[in-house]
């Protein structure tokens, strides 16, 4: 496919879903559980950028998210922010500190990076818990009283779209990401940082571009969340569930390309969405934990990994 | 005389209180083939890892076509034309061999406009390295799964690819075969007619002595000859210091 065409293609393909499901489909709990399915894709898409095509694992994805979601309770707050303002700005302030926080701790490798990532999503966690102007530890409440834009019959409906555009987006940047001369750079600092810097990649500079791009479509993610909620609280925005999911679901799906992490939340969230209403969310993690175990033994490159090296058997003989 | 293209100068680098390089004078002239031995440890690579950045020197100045190099990153030195191959080979294992030359090409050489190289340029340029380093028919394979004899290819078509002025050959024959080390001594000879300079580091005396047009020696972190290779390998000092060990 030629890679000008891939955006046009995506978001054609999205809107047709959409249009499908808003024409065919009235029960409303379908868009609650597709919501949060398309917002564990953004995520699973945007920690793969920095995870799966950098090579820098980030254990602190609910903190993005988080991020995204108390932006637009402050502009909310502040002038009742209507959700197409909230998206960009949120995502441009998790962005902001996806830039600083990649500076402040690019240079510690592997583990190291993967425990101040977890560190700085607690230092954000206690800042919100003691934020009394976004509720703190109680948690705030968006009253929607409005009607929904553009026609759409209700909100949920209405941000099950916006959810299902912005998935577009970051998959459409994720491909462009991998598929560029970005890509191959950040493919080589994945390899060795010290011989990607030996041929020429800048690999300061593109590891800031991809913590900046991987935090700002995380916070994109979480920008809507308050108003599809009508309530954010920190625990259950910082739930560790987002952190685990975001690495489990690329792990699962495949991390060198767009489709794994697509593939592996689809897979991960239905399931999980299943097993809330028929069992309970807290067998979710657990859940998780035994897909991750039994992918990591039979099918390390996870699913798309698999499926090349079926292909690749395939055409041999 | 030729003017310099490398020239370093009181060149000092220790790890907490052992000196690895001591007021190391190293200079290269355009297009010329350089040798530089010394014993295992004497900091060879270290001067390496000086000279393209991937260290920074806390003494001494470093000038490359007579500019200052203090503070540039590595990425920046290989921009201006220093390449070098790692002693022990650091391929992009996950990347075909193709794909790891695309990266220098992608990223460090620019084109003669100024502009950076198409996707498609810089394979057929891959392509066109590879088939002089006979690593042709790998081209596709993972570069994670090479051969020692290989690996050690990649690594001077890698630099190659970098179209650099300067390349620093660290240790590129150690542990081959003699047919094999003559295939990368004649991969190396082949640089001149490039106008591509080299250093050779190298422990392998009958490749230093056939290779280079000067020697320079390193022992214990300091510089203990620089000359023609007969003059130095009969200087007394390096025979006590190198050849006797
Ligand atoms: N990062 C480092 N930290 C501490 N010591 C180092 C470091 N790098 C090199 N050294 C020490 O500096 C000295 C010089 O090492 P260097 O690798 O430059 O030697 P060399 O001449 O390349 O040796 P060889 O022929 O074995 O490759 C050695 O004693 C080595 O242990
Ligand atoms: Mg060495």
């Amino acid at each position: 496919m030629k890679a000008r065409w891939f955006t046009p293609i995506v978001f054609t393909v999205t809107l047709l879903v959409v249009a499908l499901a808003l024409a065919t489909v009235t029960n409303n709990y379908f868009y609650t559980a597709a919501y949060i399915v398309l917002q564990f894709i953004i995520l699973a898409t945007a920690w793969n950028i920095l995870g799966g095509l950098t090579g820098y694992v980030n254990f602190g994805s609910a903190a993005f998210f988080s991020l995204g979601a108390y932006s637009s309770v402050v502009m909310f707050s502040l002038f009742k922010a209507p959700v197409p303002l909230a998206i960009p700005v949120s995502a441009a302030v998790a962005g902001l500190v996806g830039l600083g926080a990649g500076y402040l701790t690019l240079r510690l490798r592997g583990v190291f990076f993967a425990i101040a990532t977890l560190a700085m999503s607690e230092v954000l966690y206690t800042f919100v818990v003691n934020w009394d102007y976004v509720g703190g530890a109680r948690g705030a409440y968006i009253i929607l009283q409005d009607d929904p834009p553009f026609g759409f019959s209700n909100h949920t409906q209405y941000l099950f779209t916006v959810m299902a555009l912005m998935t577009a987006f970051a998959i459409a940047v994720a491909r462009y990401v991998e598929t560029s001369r970005l890509g191959r750079g950040l493919a080589a600092i994945r390899d060795d940082e010290v011989a990607a810097e030996c041929s020429g990649v800048p690999t300061l500079r593109l590891k800031l571009i991809s913590t900046t791009v991987s935090g700002a479509l995380m916070g994109m993610s979480g920008s809507t969340f308050p108003y599809f909620m009508q309530y954010v609280e920190p625990t259950s925005s910082f739930s560790l569930s987002y952190s685990v999911n975001a690495i489990a679901m690329p792990l699962i799906g495949g991390m060198h390309s767009w489709a794994g992490p697509l593939i592996g939340a689809i897979l991960l969230g239905t399931i999980q969405q299943i097993v809330q209403v028929t069992v309970s969310s807290a067998w979710n993690l657990l859940i998780v934990g035994v897909l991750l175990v039994v992918f990591v033994t039979l099918a390390p490159d996870g699913i798309m990994g698999w499926f090349d090296h079926w292909r690749a058997r395939r055409r041999r003989s | 005389m030729t003017a310099s293209l490398l020239a370093a100068t009181g060149v000092t680098k220790h790890f907490g209180g052992f000196y690895a390089l001591e007021k190391v004078d190293f200079e290269v002239r355009a297009g010329e083939r350089v040798g530089l031995i010394g014993p295992n440890g004497s900091g060879k690579s270290t001067l390496v890892n000086c000279i393209t950045g991937t260290l920074s020197s806390d003494e001494g100045t470093i000038l490359f076509e007579g500019h200052d190099l203090a503070g540039l990153p590595a990425h920046r030195r290989i921009r201006r034309g220093i390449a070098r191959s790692f002693q022990l080979p650091r391929p992009f294992a996950a990347m075909s061999v193709l794909d790891n030359l695309r990266i220098p090409l992608l990223y460090a050489a620019h084109t003669h406009g100024g502009k950076w190289r198409s996707e498609e340029q810089a394979g057929d340029e891959a392509m066109d390295i590879l088939r002089q380093m006979g690593l042709d028919a790998k081209a596709d394979e993972k570069s994670g799964g090479l051969t020692q004899v290989d690996l050690r290819k990649l690594e001077l078509a890698r630099a190659m690819a970098a179209r650099p002025k300067l390349l620093i050959s660290d240790e590129a024959m150690a542990g081959l075969s003699s047919n094999e080390i003559d295939e990368i001594i004649t991969i190396l000879l082949g640089m001149k007619e490039r106008g591509i300079a080299v250093v050779m580091i190298e422990h392998i005396m009958r490749a230093v002595v056939h290779f280079s047009e000067r020697v320079a020696v390193l022992v214990a972190g300091r510089k203990i000859a620089d000359g023609k290779p007969d003059e130095v390998m009969r200087n007394p000092e390096v025979e006590k210091a190198y050849l006797g060990e």
